[in-house]
């Protein structure tokens, strides 16, 4: 087990460390930017991994383009619209808000509202059904009391 | 107006079943190009064959053409090819190669052996116009009005039926326009 973990350990060490070689920047701030911005971006040939996971060779050429282009001093907005002109709006890990994405952003808080609505809605009839019934046995109650 | 509220469960399952069923079709790999109805991106890249010359977009404009990027290293290139040889034998038809990422030498093997459909091929040897054109896998064709426009783009291996049902009456009405 610990052998596993250590073998595991240099394994990830070196194939990062590797990763930084192949993108060396000038600071750690811009190696960090690197990460994140290539995690956010869809891989467009293994959909389900991003950019910094793939390892398909377009993966590699379009990490290869976004590093070109910060070395160039291109702002995070800037790559990420220079590669949304090439590959659509499905290159983005999380979808732009814009009228298009509206219903997909917002059904869930939507449903959660609709779901709130009805059991307070539902409550309330039954309670008020419950008022109903206990005045009605306040009646009953006197009834029977009258007749005793 | 209660009955109603019973019914509503079955009513949203039955659009779910109904997304479901519209999702089946659906081939996410299928991504819509984005530059359709726009300008071909630019490109200036060597021949494969007159080496000493290149091929640009300006090239491509005063008639419809197909764009087809291909390579030796892809099977399914390999199975396009033959349909792209019928093509152009029964029709008036500019297609262009653009040979991505592959080998010099594997690919004026690979026209000489199995013949040559295109009009001029560029050599995308870093693949950087792929990246310029949206490509994300070979083969991919782009139809080109004569202004050089991007009118369509069909993803993966041409087959003769998508020739016949879907590429050529797009290539006739660019044509006519």
């Amino acid at each position: 087990m610990k052998l596993t973990i250590t073998l595991l350990l240099i394994f990830l060490a070196s194939s990062l460390s590797a990763e930084d070689q192949r993108y060396p920047f000038s600071n750690p701030e811009q190696a960090q930017q690197f990460r994140e911005l290539t995690k956010e971006l869809r891989c467009l040939v293994c959909q389900n991994q991003s950019l910094a996971d793939s390892d398909a060779p377009l993966a590699h050429d379009l990490r290869e383009k976004v590093y070109e282009m910060m070395v160039a001093g291109k702002t995070n907005d800037q790559i990420i619209k220079e590669l949304v002109i090439r590959y659509g709006e499905f290159v983005l890990y999380r979808p732009r808000l814009d009228p298009q994405t509206y219903l997909l952003w917002f059904a869930p808080i939507i449903l959660v509202v609709i779901g709130v609505v009805a059991i307070f809605i539902m409550v309330r009839r039954r309670s008020a059904r419950l008022d109903v019934k206990e005045a009605d046995l306040q009646n009953v109650r006197k009834l029977l009391e009258d007749e005793e | 107006m209660k009955k109603l509220i019973f019914i509503l469960p079955l009513v949203l399952f039955l659009v779910l079943v109904g997304f479901f069923i519209v999702g089946l079709d659906h081939d996410p790999r299928l991504l819509p190009s984005t530059f359709i109805d726009k300008p071909a991106p630019d490109f200036s890249l060597p021949r494969l064959i007159q080496d000493d010359q290149r091929l640009s977009q300006d090239d491509l404009k005063g008639e419809v053409s197909l764009v087809n990027f291909w390579a030796t290293w892809c099977p399914t290139c390999k199975g396009e090819h033959e349909v792209l040889m019928e093509i152009v034998k029964k029709n008036e038809i500019a297609i262009y190669g653009i040979d991505y990422k592959d080998e010099r030498v594997a690919a004026l093997k690979w026209v000489n052996q199995l013949g040559n459909p295109y009009r001029a091929i560029a050599t995308d040897k870093k693949g950087n116009t792929g990246i310029d054109w949206g490509v994300y896998g070979t083969p991919e064709t782009f139809v080109l009005d004569k202004e050089g426009i991007i009118r369509y783009k069909h993803v993966g291996a041409i087959s003769w039926q998508d020739w016949k049902q879907t590429l050529e009456p797009i290539v006739k009405k660019l044509k006519q326009e």
